[in-house]
């Protein structure tokens, strides 16, 4: 196990040993989890282990939050520099491009040869779905990096999920905008997830483009071109999903337009969880105060973060986009899931549950203490909220 | 172009914006200067700064 040391000015050192070093394997081998489903209808020849993918994810990912609880690892700041360096852990960012690939078209190669049932296929193909919305998270650590080969990495593994534009539209449009109304990204207290998705799937690509637009003409070049960044990876998704559907028919067309919408709305599910109901105070000037640590919601559970290439410490990587996913750190007092994703995605489709778990969550906040003007709140649900939680302060 | 070059750097996360390169990713020219970058310029690579926040560095 690796240990990393430093040398202090007030003549002590600092040691730290990453105790997950080895189990962020864990984020490699994830988009593996539909072929476990595969493998099972193949040795077995029931179709119902096209269910288990589904299973592991939404039953014995919460569970397992659950079981293995949260995670008091935290590298000290002084020590960051040496483990940023540390090449072990962007190459396993490298290495998870592949696997997405791997999984993706063995799924689709199944799918193309062999008769299922209508539930094994939607079965099947919604677990992919999920697990190539994990390509977008993959996609997400590799686009706020500063160099090119993680950034190309970037567009070629959001290709698999058909969302190119994501990191444009992330690092600089919802980094921006985070936690305000003007974002389509951040979910509005009384907003369930069904009505944001509508507002945050045509918005984020509507930003995308808007920026990319923008950043050509600045350049002076022609924005249906090769230099179009949004354009460069939707290429990539053309050659992939055209190659499937000539390959092995018109059965690709209904598989890849479920696969594609689950693996958006993973990151609908993400990004609905992150921000929910939390708002950045408006300056004078009209500009909107800097991101903090309370503009986030967190888990920190062990499991999932180690699945997920710690997304999940949200509120060190919204202050630190560029920092790297081993460094994140988790602070105390930070606003808090009461799981990890997983469970909370489950939670989330059931509006009414996660208004009720929720909204009292989001008043309890230090920060916010009850005053309804500090939540950014769906305009269309005001005056419910208003009438049940009392009148925002003037 | 100028005689006298700067260079600004983000608080948050070090990018470094050096007058006499611009950055051509962004589409900003050499000789660009920051003051005439537009208003509501943020960090290229965080997001989470404003023109504002950036500080001017002092070359000895």
């Amino acid at each position: 196990m690796t240990t990393y040391s430093i040398d202090t000015a007030d003549q002590s050192t600092v040691n730290y040993t990453d105790q997950k070093r080895w189990w962020w394997l864990l984020s490699l081998v994830n988009p593996l989890t539909p072929l476990f489903g595969i493998v099972g209808h193949w040795l077995t020849g029931s179709e119902l282990w096209l269910l288990v993918p589904l299973g592991m994810m939404f039953i014995m990912g919460p569970a397992f939050d659950w079981l293995f609880g949260e995670d008091e690892n935290n590298p000290p700041e002084i020590l960051v520099p040496q483990l940023e360096q540390d090449t072990y852990y962007r190459w396993l960012t490298y290495l998870t491009v592949p696997v997405h690939y791997i999984t993706f078209l063995a799924v689709a190669i199944w799918v193309g040869t062999h008769s299922l049932t209508w539930w094994g296929f939607i079965a099947l193909t919604v677990a992919l779905g999920f697990a190539d919305g994990f390509a977008i998270n993959t996609g997400h650590e590799l686009g706020h990096k500063r160099t090119k080969v993680e950034t190309w990495l970037a567009k070629i593994v959001l290709a698999v999920p058909a969302y190119g534009h994501f990191w444009i539209e992330h690092n600089r449009g919802h980094h921006r905008d985070v936690a305000t109304p003007d974002d389509p990204a951040s979910a509005r207290m009384g907003e369930s997830i069904y009505q944001f998705a509508r507002r945050e799937i045509p918005g984020a690509f509507h930003r995308a483009w808007m920026l990319e637009h923008e950043r050509l003409c600045r350049k002076g070049v022609p924005v249906w071109s090769i230099h179009n960044e949004v354009l460069q990876s939707y290429m990539i998704t053309v050659i992939l999903q055209v190659g499937l559907i000539a390959t092995f028919g018109w059965i690709m067309l209904p598989f890849l337009i479920i696969h594609n919408f689950f693996s958006w709305w993973v990151l609908t599910s993400a990004n609905y969880i992150e921000h929910y109901g939390l708002l950045r105070a408006q300056q004078a000037d009209g500009k909107y105060e800097r991101c903090q640590p309370h503009h986030s919601w967190n888990a920190n559970h062990k499991y999932s973060n180690l699945l997920l290439f710690h997304l999940q410490r949200h509120s060190d990587h919204h202050a630190n986009p560029t920092r790297r996913y081993q460094s994140l750190r988790d602070f105390p007092d930070l606003p808090s899931l009461p799981s990890g994703y997983y469970g909370m995605y489950v939670v989330a489709y059931l509006p009414a549950l996660w208004f009720k778990m929720m909204d009292s969550r989001l008043l309890a906040l230090p920060h916010i203490n009850g005053d309804l003007s500090k939540i950014n709140i769906n305009p269309d649900s005001l005056d419910a909220i208003q009438a049940r939680y009392g009148q925002a302060d003037a | 172009m100028p005689d006298t070059q700067n260079r600004y750097q983000c608080p948050g996360c070090g990018y470094t914006y050096d007058e006499s390169f611009g950055d051509d990713h962004e589409g900003y020219p050499p000789g660009f200067l920051f003051t005439d970058l537009p208003d509501d310029f943020v960090c290229p690579d965080c997001a989470v700064r404003y023109k504002e926040d950036f500080n001017l560095v002092l070359t000895p």
